[in-house]
């Protein structure tokens, strides 16, 4: 485990040094930290101080960042994200009543993970995918047309798929 | 026919034979043979293609360039420079030809495609937007290599000023003048940005764009680079779209190796480059110095204007900051002219513009249409009307910067001014149907716990107002309103409008002031009456169950508070004291036996 | 100077000079527009919008903070609408405020109250929700909190662009933005240097220093116990204005009158110890001069910038002096030398320390400065502590007969006094050092160039020949800029002096909070206080150091000589590097 942390933070020392070679080396902070998550998923605190110390740039300006952008997790994710469109056409069509049997079956608020780390709740603004609206996207796959009792069963089929 | 790479289509009317198409023929073949390119072309002949006047009439595809007036020596010559070399012989296109509108050819002439006019969106669906050589074929970089060798950077300037073009992203300063600014302004170094921040909910003009022709948006954004004497691209695009971000990243690269970006592009003296910048779920980095700063690597925070961009940018330089769709618009400027662009829309504000129609109306998507179309030929002759039936009752333009406008203010044209006038916004195009089965209210609220939610926080009138304003709709819509509430909002609205630092603050009370305006009496109602027309606002529902009922005790049993009791068989009745307005026994009833109002 | 150009204010014609925003303008024209976010010393936020004008043409307000003046130029400074938006702003500002300030510590001393007043804000109608956030009470020097917070940005860019520790940041956004350190760390794990300047700049209460005036009132009345107390030089340079007077008024008199009548025993004067600090400091220095440690040498008097140091500059602890600042020196010297002259157990001495500082409280809790494991200083108050206290024991300070201090700890030259006030040490310190490496007086002993407010300031002194090169810096932001020159030409100076604060101990984070007409940290003030200072000193017949006959006393009765083994013990100390590790940007 510990090994395998290693060689994230190594990679990241990697990219970080590459992006410190161009004119404004700072201004690929947002750039790290998306690197950041892409490794751990999210932005743990350890990590922000190694990135803090590789591109010379105080903690809290970094903590500032992170917590700006709501792109950025900073607690651990499940393993799947389960992100609900709330965009207008999504809302029109009946988002509301997806994200509350989404959170009823996850059994966690927007924001949470649930208890066995499978799922993290998400709320995402438009998806692009009003056509089919309202639209959830768990993971990159986005799934429409849903409504509350579609969206628990897609939910039951990832939680099978993780039990195998 | 495996290898075959272009299909060449002659004209064979009577008109173009007596013209000497035949002969091209002939020269066409001997050009082909002689390159031994047999396999890769093969050349069809048509009937009349009713360009008589323009004949003999050639026609490459893939591409659909048009050639006329060809002679048996313009064969040799189409086939080097098209065929081979990939360059169009621009003497002999057909004037007609203009970049907009190719889709005609593939989606035919339908009421969806047919009532709208593509410019920004042309190629979007007809070129492999991973193919640089699909959008070379479509004379792509052709406007780049016209500037580069027959233009100066001023001239540049001035075509984009006589188009008449206005920024797409909201703003609808005009673009011209903002690159003139930019050029001028003091600095040894400037930078190009294209914004691709697109945040409204409900708008997906940019990402289309960019996932359907990204090399255009690279195209316009290396233009402007020579006319203000800039040699650095910005794309700052969502991380919201991957799919977007790994074709601009396949559209720079190929560009690149096609020296169509890159150092002395086209042999030129003129060096470009464009990289990539994530941005990180913040809406209001799509305000130009909020975009700023989170380019440079801080929180997207807005500052004070001015300086300006233009003068004090990313960095401190200059900078020149477009929206997608702009920059979309700039090849088709410099190849079909600022003047004929100009012709197009009305008297202010020019061009087309995309809107991302979406709600309650059949047809939902991207249109785009020319300025001064109405709003009512949107939605009933592109969108194909009401969805389900109901009946029509706003149109939110400008996403959640915009107003909401009633029937009434149907046949106002969509351009930067009128839409003003009557109290909504252009906006970045997000255009929302709502039928008489959503409320008012709610819309507004839904609109301001979004700018409430992407607020940044850094000035007080939108960071506190907008919170107090979005807890005024919240009781209003559960039936606590108060006599003055409404007056509350109007004044906090008023006061955010013209007090706050950035435009997100400025426009966020707009949905809740213009449906103030349009549908005051919907706030009246749900104060006064404590009631919702629309029968969304739970809290001022009642649910009954009517003669319907068949008592089969689906309702009894959904209820979480028991507040439904009858006998089976029997008509059920609803206790309004327990029941808590959920909803759940009107929704499981089969026999619509339940009503609520 | 350029041509000036025309605006308008309220409809009459000015001629005013260009290149200036409209608050400056109309600054000079006398008109004040109200303002909160605003300060001088940092750069433009724009985000109060409390400052804000109407402009003929525009349609919207623009922040006069920040908007330019054109030719031509018509505005308004106080329509019936201006005044309605700007009275909605700040009850907006109120509304997510604790209605507590009956109970505040700047009840009386708040910008938000003024403001509140100023604008006639007389009923409140958009109350709702209010944020709440739990107060962070870890740190020993200063307070955080959140719920007082209007979110002006002063402290954080206080902070970040003038002392350059960047602890402080804006976190989230929007409603919920928040003031913090890093990762909502505690501030005692923080990498916060305790220099108390976001204190200075608050408008409100999201920033106090740690209060101790209840503990120490119950102390003052415990007559088992000797109450010895000791005021810093600045102290008595600014806490006049605490009590309605103008800035450098010397309340020296007056406080130690004033001290006894609080219920101290002894009152004696850091000034003293200042003395005694430049006794040690500048042998010290002539031993290093000599090849003995490292080279330059730099002050170690300022707290805030020890851990500063600690945490920033590491690679430099060898070349700090390794003095105890005047305080802890007193401090020593109270629990054993004056403990022993009063034939009582040191543990039966309250020390008392009155400082204008708030990095004091933290350096009188660090235990590597205990002396016979016991803490030198028990107790730190600030300058606006000690204010408070003697308006609330009902003093009449401003009509007190003027008092000396106490015997043996108690008299001091005029080198002790500019110790208070940047530039100071070091020109105390060059009078004594002077002496002692030349053997010779040295006649010239005002130093011009180490004078006044530049954030960087060099000097040079001729020793038998010998050139000796100084810099002083005041404010952690400059002492930043100041050692990375050294670290890239570490010859570049002999001795260099560091305050943490910006004008030196005056501009202190325990000062007195800025007067209604005035405005925190207010360069005029520094200069008046500053220059109370500098008159003490030219009052005086001992100028150096050297001279003072107490602590002459104090070599041959107890310490010997500077440098000795008790010396060494009492007055010395050592630094160590400490996590986290602060990180200064590049420029």
């Amino acid at each position: 485990m510990i090994e395998m942390k290693d060689q994230k933070i190594d990679e990241l020392k990697e990219y970080i040094a590459a992006t410190q070679s161009n004119d404004n080396p700072e201004s690929y902070l947002i750039a790290v930290l998306h690197k950041v998550q892409g490794l751990f998923g999210y932005l743990p605190r350890e990590v922000m101080d190694v990135v803090a110390k590789a591109m010379n740039i105080p903690t809290a300006h970094i903590w500032g960042v992170a917590t700006f952008y709501h792109y950025f997790n900073l607690k651990p994710v499940g393993k799947h994200i389960v992100s609900v469109c709330m965009g207008t056409a999504c809302y029109v069509r009946g988002a509301g009543k997806v994200l509350e049997a989404l959170k009823k079956n996850i059994g966690v608020e927007i924001g949470e993970t649930s208890e066995d780390k499978l799922f993290t709740l998400q709320e995402a603004r438009c998806l692009g995918a009003c056509g089919i609206a309202p639209v959830i996207m768990i993971d990159d796959k986005i799934y429409g047309e849903l409504t509350g009792k579609t969206a628990t069963e897609l939910i039951k089929k990832y939680r099978k798929a993780a039990k195998g | 026919m495996p290898n075959t790479e272009y299909i060449i289509t002659l004209c064979d009317g009577p008109s173009c034979i007596h013209k000497g198409s035949r002969t091209v023929k002939d020269a066409l073949e001997e050009a082909i043979a002689k390159h031994n390119m047999q396999d890769k072309v093969k050349i069809h002949l048509s009937g009349c293609l009713g360009m008589c006047s323009k004949g003999p009439i050639v026609i490459v595809n893939p591409g659909y360039t048009i050639y006329g007036s060809v002679t048996e020596a313009d064969a040799a010559e189409i086939i080097e420079q098209h065929l081979i070399n990939g360059k169009y012989v621009t003497r002999l296109v057909v004037d007609e030809d203009h970049l907009y509108n190719r889709f005609f050819r593939i989606f035919g002439d339908n009421d969806f495609f047919g009532k709208q006019m593509r410019i920004t969106l042309r190629n979007c669906g007809i070129i492999d937007p991973e193919n640089i050589d699909d959008y070379l074929s479509l004379r792509g970089y052709e406007a780049l290599a016209k500037v580069l060798t027959e233009l100066t950077p001023k001239d540049v300037i001035d075509e984009v000023k006589t188009s008449g073009l206005r920024g797409r992203g909201g703003g609808g300063f005009p673009t011209g003048v903002k690159w003139d600014f930019t050029a001028n302004a003091p600095g040894d170094e400037r930078y190009v940005i294209c914004n691709a921040d697109e945040g409204d909910p409900g708008a997906f003009m940019d990402r289309s764009a960019i996932e359907g022709d990204p090399h255009t948006i690279l195209e316009g954004m290396a233009i402007a680079g020579y006319a203000i004497g800039s040699t650095k691209g910005i794309v700052y695009i969502r991380a919201e779209y991957p799919l977007a971000i790994k074709r601009l990243e396949k559209a720079i690269e190929d560009a690149s190796k096609n020296n169509l970006l890159g150092d002395n592009i086209l042999g030129s003296e003129f060096s470009f480059d464009i990289e990539i910048r994530l941005g990180a779920g913040a809406f209001v980095c799509g305000e130009e110095t909020a975009l700023i700063h989170s380019i440079e690597g801080s929180r997207g925070m807005p500052r004070p204007r001015p300086p300006y961009p233009s003068v004090k940018g990313l960095f401190g330089k200059p900078t020149l900051i477009n929206n997608v769709e702009t920059w979309a618009n700039i090849p088709v400027i410099i190849l079909d002219g600022g003047k004929w662009f100009s012709s197009i829309g009305t008297e202010t504000s020019k061009g087309t513009k995309v809107f991302a129609v979406a709600g309650m109306v059949k047809n939902t998507g991207l249109v785009e249409v020319p300025m001064g179309t109405t709003l009512r030929n949107i939605v009933y002759d592109i969108g194909g009307g009401i969805e389900g039936g109901g009946k029509f009752k706003a149109i939110q333009t400008g996403g959640p910067s915009g107003g909401c406008l009633p029937e009434e203010y149907l046949d106002t044209k969509v351009d930067y001014e009128s839409l003003a006038a009557v109290g909504s916004i252009m906006g970045s195009g997000g255009m929302i149907v709502i039928d008489e089965h959503s409320c008012m209210v709610d819309v507004a609220k839904f609109f301001l716990e979004f700018t409430q939610d992407e607020s940044c926080g850094k000035c007080t009138p939108c960071r506190e107002g907008t919170k107090r304003m979005l807890e005024i709709l919240t009781r209003i819509t559960q039936g606590k309103g108060k006599p003055g509430d409404i007056e509350k909002l109007e004044r906090l609205g008023t006061m955010a409008q013209r007090s706050s630092l950035c435009g997100l603050g400025q426009s966020a009370p707009n949905p809740v002031l213009s449906t103030i305006k349009n549908f005051r009496q919907e706030y009246e109602d749900h104060i006064f009456n404590k009631k919702c027309v629309a029968g969304v606002c739970g809290a001022l529902l009642t649910y009954t169950i009517i003669e319907k009922c068949v008592g089969c005790g689906a309702c009894k049993r959904v209820c979480p508070t028991n507040a439904i009791s009858g006998t089976r068989k029997q008509l059920h009745t609803i206790d309004q004291d327990a029941c808590i307005k959920c909803g759940q026994c009107y929704d499981t009833c089969k026999f619509e036996a339940i009503t609520k109002a | 100077m350029s041509e000036l150009i025309t605006i308008h204010i309220n409809e009459t014609e000015y001629k005013v000079e260009p290149d200036q925003t409209i608050m400056q303008a109309a600054d000079k024209l006398g008109f004040h527009i109200p303002r909160l976010c605003y300060h001088p010393k940092l750069s433009i936020e724009g985000a109060c919008r409390v400052c804000i004008v109407e402009v003929e043409g525009m349609k919207n307000y623009v922040a006069s903070c920040a908007f330019p003046i054109t030719d031509g130029m018509k505005l308004h400074t106080n329509t019936k609408g201006l005044r309605r938006a700007r009275r909605d702003i700040i009850e907006l500002l109120l509304d997510n405020h604790p209605m507590d300030c009956h109970t505040c510590e700047r009840d009386g001393n708040c910008e938000l109250q003024r403001l509140a007043a100023s604008v006639g804000i007389r009923a409140r109608h958009f109350e709702g929700e209010k944020k709440h956030y739990e107060k962070d009470i870890s740190f020993s020097s200063i307070i955080r909190d959140p719920d007082k917070c209007i979110l002006c940005g002063r402290c954080v860019r206080m902070c970040s662009e003038v002392q350059k520790v960047h602890n402080l940041t804006q976190a989230h956004r929007g409603f919920k933005t928040v003031v913090m350190p890093a990762y909502n760390m505690p501030m005692s794990e923080s990498v916060c240097t305790a220099c108390g300047q976001c204190i200075n700049v608050c408008p409100t209460a999201a920033f106090l220093e740690k209060n101790y005036t209840q503990e120490l009132f119950e102390k003052l009345n415990d007559d088992s116990i000797v109450k010895v107390v000791q005021f810093a030089p600045s102290v008595r340079a600014a806490i006049g204005e605490a009590f309605g007077l103008e800035p450098g008024v010397n309340m020296e008199g007056k406080l130690v009158a004033a001290f006894r009548k609080l219920g101290f025993d002894y009152v004696f004067d850091t000034q003293f110890s200042a003395d005694l600090t430049i006794m040690e400091e500048a042998s010290e220095f002539l031993e290093r001069l000599q090849g003995k440690a490292a080279m330059p040498m730099i002050t170690s008097c300022s707290s805030a910038w020890m851990k500063c140091l600690e945490q920033f500059y590491p690679d430099l602890i060898d070349n700090v002096s390794t003095c105890k600042s005047p305080m802890s020196m007193l401090g020593a010297l109270i629990k054993t030398y004056f403990a022993n002259k009063i034939k009582t157990d040191p543990k039966k001495i309250l020390s008392v320390a009155t400082m204008c500082c708030t990095a004091k409280k933290y350096e009188a809790a660090r235990p590597e400065l205990d002396v016979d494991g016991m803490p030198g200083v028990d107790i730190v108050v600030t300058t606006r502590e000690i204010a408070w206290m003697i308006k609330s024991a009902g003093i009449d300070i401003l009509n007190i007969e003027e008092e000396t201090p106490d015997s043996p700890l108690g008299i001091s030259s005029g080198a002790g006094a500019i110790f208070g006030t940047t530039g100071g040490v070091m020109e105390a310190a060059i009078r004594t050092a002077y002496e002692l490496f030349t053997g010779q007086t040295l006649v010239d002993i005002e130093i011009e160039d180490l004078r006044g407010l530049e954030g960087i300031k060099e000097g040079k002194v001729l020793m038998d020949g010998n050139e000796i090169r100084v810099a002083v810096a005041h404010g952690l932001g400059n002492a930043c800029d100041l050692l990375d020159i050294v670290r890239q030409e570490p010859d570049r100076y002999h001795f260099i002096e560091i305050m943490g604060c910006p004008g030196g101990c005056i501009g202190g984070g325990g000062q007195p909070y800025a007067a209604a007409n005035s405005i925190p940290l207010d360069e005029d003030c520094l200069k008046k206080r500053a220059e109370a200072l500098y008159d003490i000193d030219r009052k005086k017949t001992i100028r150096r150091s050297l001279d003072n006959p107490d602590i002459q006393q104090l070599y041959k009765k107890f310490l010997h000589s500077p440098l000795s083994k008790v010396s060494h013990k009492l007055l010395h100390t050592h630094y160590q590097a400490k996590t986290p590790v602060g990180i200064i940007p590049k420029k």
